[in-house]
Formats: C-alpha cells, sequence, structure tokens
C-alpha cells in the first residue's frame, strides 16, 4: 500500500495546475509554461509597441506635426519606449527564455521558487494594460522613459503618477524574477554539476539578475520620491521647491545604465547557446567569456553619469566615467571575438537562427563602436539628446536584443511546440528585418550628427528626405512581422514535426522530448560537463550519452 | 510491477531524504530572502545618497528649519537594538524546543517595536518641520518612513510567528522553524538599516 502513495505524490504537482491549453492562461508555476507565458505577453506588447513606433514615424515623414498633435506625439513617445523595454525586451530576454532554459541547464525539474515565479509573471499583464489604458482614460505619460523632472512633475498628474505605478509593478516583478535565476543557478544544480560546466546563458542570467538585484530597487525608491513631488508637492527633484534634478538623474542611470545590461547581457547569452550549435563548433573561451561576463557586471554598475555629460557633471566626473565606460569596451570586445573564433571554420548552417544571430552580431557592433564614441566628452556634448543617441541605442537594443530574440526563437521553436518552422518564410523575415532596420536607423546617425533633436514631433525641413527614408524602412520592420506570425501560428498547427532533437544539440534541454515533459526529463537528469562538445561527424555523435566530454575527446 | 515498485522505493527514499531535503529547501529559502534584502538594502543606499548628496550641493534658504534632537533617536537605537537580542533568545529558545519560552522572547521583541514605532510617532509629531517645509525634512520623512513601514511589517511578522510558535498545532517546532528564522533575518536587518540611518541622519 506504500507502493500507491508515491506515483500520487509524484503527480500531486502537475495535478494541481490545469493542463492542455489552458494552463497558459493560468496561475501555472511550470516554468516552461510561465517562460512561454512570458514569451506571448512580450511578445502582444511588442506589437502594441511596434504600432506607436509606425505611429512616430507617420509624424515624423513630414517636418510639421500633422499627423498628430504635439502632446499626443510625447505621450506615444514615452508610452513607446516604456513598453519597448519594460514589457518586451526586459520580459522577454530574461523572463521567457530564463524560465524555460535554466532549470533545464542546471538540472532542475523546476525553479527554486515557482511560486513567485508565478507572482513575477502575473504582475506584468495588469501593469502593462495600466499603463496602455492610462493613454484612453487620462491620456499617457508625456516625459518620455526617463520620466526626467522638471517635465515629469509640470506634464499633467494623472498620466505621470500611474506610469510611476505600473513600471514598480514591473521593476517588482524583475526583482522577484532576479531573485529566483540567482538561487536557481546557485542552488538548485543537479549533484556534480559545477559552475564553469554551465551553458553560457546561465552565466549571462546570473550577472543579469545580480544588476536588477542590486539596481532596480534604487530606480523603485527614486520614483515614489518623484510620485510624492507629484502628489503631495513635496520639492526632492523640484528646482522651483529647492530640489535638485540631478540627483534624480544620477538615481535614475544608476538603474538604467545596468538596465541596457539587463537587457542586452541575457542576449549575449542566448547567442552564445545558438552559434555553437549552428556552426558545430565549442563556443570558443568559454572561461574569458565568463570573466567578461562579470567584468561587464562589475563596470556597469559604474558608468551611469556618462549619460549625464550635459548636466553640469564636474571634469573629475567626467573623467571616471569616460574612462570607466571606455573599459566595458574590453570585456565586451571579449565576447565579439569570442563569437566570430566559435563560427571561424565551422560547418554553419544558414538557417533563420543562425542568420539572425549573425545579424545581432553586425549591427552590435556597430552600436557599440557609437557607444565607446558617446563616452567620449567632447564627442557626446554635441550629440547628446540628437538622433545619433537614438540611432547608437537601436542599434543595441533593436539590432542587437530584438534580432536575438528572433533567432531563440527559429532556434527553441522546434523545443517548444516539437514542430519546424518554414525556412523559408524564416529567411524572408530575416531579410526584411535586416534592410528595414538598417534603413530605418543607419540615416538616424546622420540626422543626428547634422543636429537634428530627439523626441520632436517636428523637424527643420531640411532633414525630410532623410527622415522619409527612415520612415520607410520602419514600414518594412512593420511589413517583416508578417511572415513571421504566419509563420508561428501556422507552423504549431501543420508544421512538419521537429523529433526531439532536430538540431542535434548537446546542451541539456535538447536530451529530452521536445515539447518536453512536465518534469523535464523522464527519470534522473543529465549531467552535461562538457555543453558545447561539437566538432564530430554526425554519425559519431552519440546523443545517448549524457556528458559531452566523451564526445569532444572524439572529436579532438 | 517490479519496476514500478522499484520506482516506488525510489519515490520513498527519496522521500525519506524530503526531510532532509526539506532542510536544503530552508536552506535556499534563507538565500533567497537574503537576496532580497540585499535588493532592499540598496533601496535604502538610494534615499541615504539622495540624502547625502542633497546635504553637499543643496543649502537651505534662509529661514528653513531642519533641527534633529538626539533623546528620543537614541533611546529608539536601543530599543531595536534589545529587540534584535530579545528575538535572538527567542530562536534559541524554539532550536532547544522550549515553545513557552521563545514565544515570551517574541512578545517582548514585537512589544520593543512597537514601542520604537511610538516613539517614533512622538518625535514625528514634536518635531518643527512638516513633510513639505524643505528638501532635508522631505528626505528625512522619506528614509524614516520607509523605515517605519519596515518595522510595522517586522511586528506584524514577528506577531504571526508567535501564533505559529504555539505548542499544539503551530507549524513551527524545534526542527522546522523557517518562519522564524526568516523573521529573524529580517528583524536584524531593518535593525541594521536603522543604525546606518541614525548614524547619517542624526550624527552626521
Ligand atoms: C558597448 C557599450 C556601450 C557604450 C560604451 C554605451 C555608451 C552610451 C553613452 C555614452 C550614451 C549616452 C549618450 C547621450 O545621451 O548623449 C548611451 C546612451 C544609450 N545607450 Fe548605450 N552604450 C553601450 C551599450 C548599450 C547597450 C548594451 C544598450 C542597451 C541594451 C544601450 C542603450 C542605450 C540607451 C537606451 C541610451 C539612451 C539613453 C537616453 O535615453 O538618453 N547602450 N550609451
Ligand atoms: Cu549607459
Amino acid at each position: 500500500m506504500t507502493v500507491a502513495t508515491p506515483p500520487e505524490i509524484q503527480s500531486a504537482i502537475p495535478r494541481l495546475q490545469p493542463s492542455g491549453w489552458i494552463r497558459y492562461f493560468s496561475f501555472s508555476v511550470d516554468h516552461k509554461v510561465i517562460g512561454l507565458q512570458y514569451l506571448v505577453c512580450g511578445f502582444a506588447f511588442y506589437l502594441v509597441g511596434g504600432a506607436l513606433a509606425g505611429a512616430i514615424r507617420t509624424e515624423l515623414a513630414s517636418p510639421v506635426s500633422d499627423f498628430m498633435a504635439r502632446d499626443v506625439y510625447n505621450q506615444v513617445l514615452t508610452l513607446h519606449g516604456t513598453v519597448m523595454i519594460f514589457l518586451w525586451i526586459v520580459p522577454v530576454v530574461n523572463g521567457a527564455f530564463g524560465n524555460y532554459l535554466i532549470p533545464f541547464y542546471v538540472g532542475a525539474r523546476d525553479m527554486a521558487f515557482p511560486r513567485l515565479n508565478a507572482v513575477a509573471f502575473w504582475l506584468i499583464p495588469p501593469a502593462g494594460l495600466m499603463l496602455i489604458t492610462s493613454y484612453f482614460l487620462t491620456g499617457a505619460a508625456q516625459s518620455g522613459w526617463t520620466a526626467y523632472p522638471p517635465l515629469s512633475i509640470t506634464t499633467p498628474a494623472t498620466g505621470q503618477v500611474i506610469w510611476i505605478l505600473s513600471v514598480l509593478l514591473l521593476g517588482g516583478s524583475s526583482i522577484f524574477g532576479g531573485i529566483n535565476f540567482i538561487a536557481t543557478i546557485l542552488k538548485l544544480r543537479r549533484p556534480g554539476l559545477k559552475l564553469m560546466q554551465l551553458p553560457m546563458y546561465c552565466w549571462a542570467m546570473l550577472g543579469t539578475s545580480i544588476l536588477v538585484v542590486l539596481s532596480t530597487p534604487v530606480l523603485a525608491g527614486t520614483l515614489v520620491l518623484l510620485s510624492f513631488d507629484i502628489v503631495a508637492h513635496t520639492g526632492f527633484f523640484n528646482p522651483g521647491l529647492g530640489g535638485n534634478v540631478v540627483v534624480y538623474q544620477h538615481l535614475f542611470w544608476f538603474y538604467s545604465h545596468p538596465a541596457v545590461y539587463i537587457m542586452v547581457l541575457p542576449a549575449f547569452g542566448l547567442v552564445s547557446e545558438i552559434l555553437p550549435v549552428h556552426a558545430r563548433k565549442p563556443l570558443f573561451g568559454y572561461v574569458t567569456m565568463v570573466y567578461s561576463i562579470m567584468a561587464i557586471v562589475g563596470l556597469g554598475l559604474i558608468v551611469w553619469a556618462h549619460h549625464m555629460f550635459t548636466s553640469g557633471t564636474p571634469p573629475w566626473m567626467r573623467l571616471f566615467f569616460t574612462i570607466a565606460t571606455a573599459f566595458i569596451a574590453v570585456p565586451t570586445g571579449i565576447k565579439f571575438f569570442n563569437w566570430l573564433a566559435t563560427i571561424w571554420g565551422g560547418r554553419i548552417t544558414l538557417n533563420s537562427a543562425m542568420l539572425f544571430s549573425c545579424g545581432f552580431i553586425v549591427n552590435f557592433v556597430l552600436g557599440g563602436i557609437t557607444g565607446v564614441a558617446l563616452a567620449q566628452v567632447p564627442f557626446d556634448i554635441h550629440v547628446h539628446d540628437t538622433y545619433f543617441v537614438v540611432a547608437h541605442f537601436h542599434y543595441i537594443v533593436f539590432g542587437g536584443s530584438v534580432f536575438v530574440v528572433f533567432a531563440s526563437v527559429y532556434h527553441w521553436y522546434p523545443k517548444f511546440t516539437g514542430r519546424m518552422l518554414h525556412e523559408g518564410l524564416g529567411r524572408l523575415h530575416c531579410a526584411l528585418t535586416f534592410i528595414g532596420f538598417n534603413l530605418c536607423f543607419g540615416p538616424q546617425h546622420w540626422l543626428g550628427l547634422n543636429g537634428m533633436p530627439r523626441r520632436v514631433a517636428e523637424y527643420d525641413p531640411q532633414f525630410t528626405l532623410i527622415n522619409q527614408i527612415s520612415s520607410v524602412g520602419a514600414l518594412l520592420m512593420a511589413i517583416s512581422t508578417l511572415p513571421f506570425l504566419w509563420n508561428v501560428v501556422q507552423s504549431a498547427i501543420s508544421g512538419p514535426l521537429a523529433g526531439d532533437n532536430p538540431w542535434n544539440a548537446l546542451t541539456p534541454e535538447w536530451l529530452t522530448s521536445s515539447p518536453p515533459p512536465v518534469e523535464n526529463w523522464v527519470g534522473e537528469a543529465p549531467l552535461v560537463e562538457e555543453p558545447y562538445g561539437y566538432g564530430v561527424p554526425i554519425d559519431q555523435l552519440d546523443l545517448a550519452a549524457a556528458s559531452g566530454r566523451d564526445l569532444w575527446s572524439i572529436g579532438k | 510491477m517490479t519496476s514500478t515498485l522499484s520506482q516506488a522505493s525510489d519515490e520513498a527514499s527519496s522521500e525519506a531524504s524530503g526531510d532532509h531535503g526539506q532542510e536544503e529547501h530552508g536552506d535556499y529559502r534563507m538565500f533567497g530572502l537574503a537576496t532580497f534584502l540585499i535588493a532592499d538594502a540598496m533601496t535604502f543606499a538610494g534615499f541615504f545618497a539622495a540624502y547625502l548628496t542633497f546635504k553637499a550641493v543643496n543649502p537651505l534658504p534662509a529661514g528653513a528649519i531642519f533641527e534633529l534632537e538626539l533623546p528620543l533617536p537614541i533611546l529608539n537605537t536601543v530599543l531595536l537594538l534589545v529587540s534584535s537580542a530579545t528575538f535572538h533568545k527567542a530562536g534559541q529558545a524554539i532550536r532547544q524546543g522550549d515553545h513557552g519560552r521563545c514565544r515570551r522572547w517574541l512578545l517582548i521583541s514585537a512589544g520593543l517595536g512597537i514601542a520604537f514605532l511610538v516613539s517614533q510617532m512622538v518625535e514625528y509629531f514634536t518635531l518643527p518641520f512638516g513633510l513639505t517645509d524643505n528638501l532635508y525634512a522631505s528626505t528625512f520623512y522619506a528614509a524614516t518612513g520607509f523605515h517605519g513601514l519596515h518595522v510595522t511589517l517586522g511586528a506584524l511578522m514577528i506577531l504571526i510567528v508567535w501564533w505559529q510558535a504555539r505548542p499544539e498545532g503551530g507549524r513551527i517546532t524545534a526542527e522546522d522553524h523557517f518562519p522564524l528564522e526568516a523573521a529573524e533575518l529580517y528583524w536584524h536587518f531593518v535593525d541594521g538599516i536603522w543604525v546606518v540611518l541614525f548614524v547619517i541622519l542624526y550624527l552626521l
């Protein structure tokens, strides 16, 4: 009779949870379900943010504000930035892929705190809906995603307060997620699995989560003070009442420079998983990759004032932050060359996942170069708050992170659904996105260098042609979403079956069925000591051997 | 059948080690809590950094009042430090399985926390400046208020733990006392923050 109890225990958790499609709308505690919830929810917000971007580019197709009123433009701009950062990139590169992959990578059946995990996800939809409906009910915030005072204090209060509340909720979600990732990676590893054997994405998520835990609370506290300024008429950041706006900027950027790494470090991790598989070579320079990530985390916390060179920063501060920022280029460069070395001489399959990853490498190096340029004070004081900065950070967040998100969808879709995506549509998507992206944001460098300020609905007519080119690029990007959407929906229903491991990959998430069972593996979790042991002919690749080390030595 | 059996005994052994595993479980729950407290500490760090910067670069306009007296905050510091010690005693008692003594120490700790809150209120009502009077005043109320919120939550937590530590039917036992340990860590943290706050706001 004791025989009867254990299976019951085994299935206790799954049985409390709904199954079938309904579980994706439930308070599920399964990390795979939560990961896909993050992904689909994030993508829905991406469509909203994209529509807002379309509105912005339509307005900017002509030098006068004819498509929207100026204050509407400000609201649309603020919503666009906030949605894209807090509801699309951050939740997707961290929450979606982190939740889906990290438990596999550490050999666990779930995250360390499954319920906290579900709470973290379910904070996001209400926060996002609140933010977006504020546009229709009261008018949205108008002070940009940075909410700089005094602008955020003088523009209509209701929209700004709703903005603050929603960012606080999203920040809370992010902190809960970060705590969960740190605990899972450090405490939940399967026995025998050493830190230096973890797939690179684990390291990226560990570094990112450290940044989340250290910097997000500072933003939260700052926004609470800002809301006091708006609601209770205190004067923390209100110069009219003796306050200090520059302190807001310091506190804001203490979060928001790390935030750019919160958006891009996980993407670094994801490409580091994708490249070796499709180039059939081990990830080059594993150890230097790990140290580079940790160096970026450390340096990322002490470079924030490079966003403030025009805010009356004293010379010593400019010097310090310029040098610190320049130092970040070193670990970043190491990672870049490691990726190149990984695909160098590999047997590359140029499928959609690989094409998007290569697009990422190209775009990211351009964004990185303009970043180093921006860190130089004499240059920055000329282009600060111009379209040059807009171009720079879109090369990083879109050309970098968004490209990697798409690469990851193409790479892991067979794992999520058990079916393959259509390759041709994927390549079409990639080509349209790459051309559209560069057409949209490349010319903005020129606009900025020639003095077009950012965040304006109207501009000098001499910039009309280049703005129109940029808007055409945006249109192309909008169109590029259609083959993607068709592809993911169509393939889920009738795509060819993928089998368990269509890429012959060695990382642990592929050493189980696709889609995986609720407990991730039937039986014990595999011990993967060499997750990148590629480089042997396919027929010698023994996927049944849970450890990649043997495979690696065959290759040698 | 054999496979079911072996699976069953597998499960049983993992269940048996489940007690063991519970400690492991409790272990990383404490780890998670500690991580959260680091995040929480960063919020305070932001407030303190703002306050110190304001002090350094934003002199108050003539006639603005920002004066703090020391006696009450010193009393507050003593109250909190003693409460940390009494909470520690409660933890020791539960480990020895002495529920009665544990709960007495818990009540004393909660009482000290509530005394702190009362004394803080008295200070608020006797101070010669209000929330919106000037920059330093606002920052003072924001930082101490945020800390007071933590003490309030902590006192509630102690009372909940007191209830859970009842000898019959409570979930806290000599072997499994995660809620108590968690509340204790949190309480020490809140006290530690107070000491830093005291130095920065009252002494500097
Ligand atoms: C390669 C290393 C990087 C360097 C050296 C760098 C440097 C800079 C500098 C100096 C600025 C300030 C420009 C100005 O406002 O005048 C800036 C702005 C910005 N960067 Fe980067 N950056 C780097 C990477 C990134 C990454 C990885 C992201 C995001 C994933 C990013 C996103 C942004 C954003 C959003 C802004 C604009 C902020 C605003 O609204 O003012 N950057 N960057
Ligand atoms: Cu930055």
